[in-house]
């Protein structure tokens, strides 16, 4: 078999510049954020269009709900805010401060996450279902609203998941397979989170396959790339919480 | 090779005062949300409107698409926009034709 041999990738003249200018790595995350905000796209438009074409469309949010989402907006907003300094610490190559600001970031992730757990099992346990809900005759809503809103608490928990596995490297995998088994055994088995906190053990998984594959001390692009993907996840929210919560206010 | 590199010439103040207009913004939408002072379809105009703005300062100054090189900025903006601005024309429109025409 014949020898591969790799190419030293900052070898001056290895390679043409860039035509972006940045490293690889951000440039793939970028693209995939680009492909990733079509998805939430075709997935809120439809919401908007059901919301003002119909008007029986439910109102089911009241001031409890509203503060509630709220807080999960307020907890996004600082968790951008943890974030942004952890890339600033990762640049000057302050290493402490960038796992703490990582920690402080997977920490309001997770409490956006339970508050939204919340708001799921309270508008369940008023018999709303993804075709059906008890305050109108449009099936549509809770499909819609499942859907959406599930689609971005999948994304925040792989998020969180992403910047443990970046600021702690293999030692987060003790501490997110303790946090499946803790989750699973408290959450009733009635709940729709008995289940849904199964993604817990597959991201354990999915990160153990990383971690022990490719072992690395992930360095300050790492940490600049990761920090895309959350600052993503929080620019969505700003767009599902007035278009699903605000216009369907109810006072 | 030239790399950009983020957070180049932004501070710890700067990222604060986006965070709390960020805040702000919101905290508008939620009065302008309970306050009803305008239609559905108008309301939704607005808190896009707002949205967009929102999305403008976390994109800029969180992810640091402003100091990218322009051709990146504007590839990235324009195509994704383009891809929204098609799905706008075949939804809202339509949307908007059931509410003022009825559904045949």
């Amino acid at each position: 078999m014949a020898t591969v041999q790799h190419a030293v990738h900052d070898t001056q003249g290895a390679y043409e510049p860039s035509l972006f200018g940045t490293y690889s790595k951000k440039i793939g995350m970028w693209l995939f954020l680009a492909s990733d905000s079509l998805t939430f796209g075709a997935l809120l438009f439809p919401y908007s269009y059901g919301r003002i074409s119909n008007p029986a469309w439910p109102t089911p949010f009241g001031k409890e709900s509203i503060a509630n989402a709220t807080i999960m907006t307020a907890c996004l907003l600082s968790s951008s805010l943890t974030m942004v300094l952890a890339v600033m610490a990762a640049n000057r190559g302050d290493k402490p401060w960038t796992r703490n600001w990582l920690l402080a970031t997977m920490f309001f992730g997770a409490a956006f996450t339970v508050l939204h757990a919340m708001e799921w099992t309270k508008l369940i346990g008023e018999n709303m279902t993804p075709s059906g809900n008890p305050w109108s005759a449009v099936p549509l809503f809770g499909g819609t609203f499942f859907t959406l809103t599930g689609m971005h608490m999948l994304h925040v928990t792989i998020g969180v998941i992403y910047l443990g596995v970046i600021a702690l490297r293999k030692k987060f995998l003790p501490v997110l397979l303790a946090l499946w088994l803790v989750g699973w055994l408290i959450t009733p088995a009635s709940s729709v989170f008995h289940a849904g906190i199964h993604v817990l053990l597959v991201g354990a998984i999915v990160s153990a396959i990383v971690l022990f594959l490719k072992p690395k001390d992930y360095d300050a692009n790492d940490v600049e790339v990761s920090g895309l993907y959350w600052h993503f996840v929080d620019l969505v929210w700003m767009f599902i919480f007035p278009l699903v919560y605000l216009m369907s206010t109810k006072i | 090779m030239h790399h950009t590199t983020a957070a180049q010439g932004e501070t710890k103040a700067t990222y604060l005062w986006v965070w709390g207009a960020l805040l702000l913004l919101t905290a508008v939408e939620v009065v302008l949300a309970y306050k009803r002072v305008l239609p559905p379809v108008h309301m939704l105009e607005v808190l896009l409107i707002l949205s967009v703005v929102k999305a403008g300062l976390i994109t800029m100054y969180f992810m640091h698409l402003k100091a990218e090189l322009p051709r990146m900025r504007w590839l990235l903006t324009v195509s994704v926009t383009a891809c929204f601005a098609l799905m706008w024309i075949f939804f809202f429109r339509d949307a908007d034709r059931i509410l003022t025409l009825g559904v045949k």
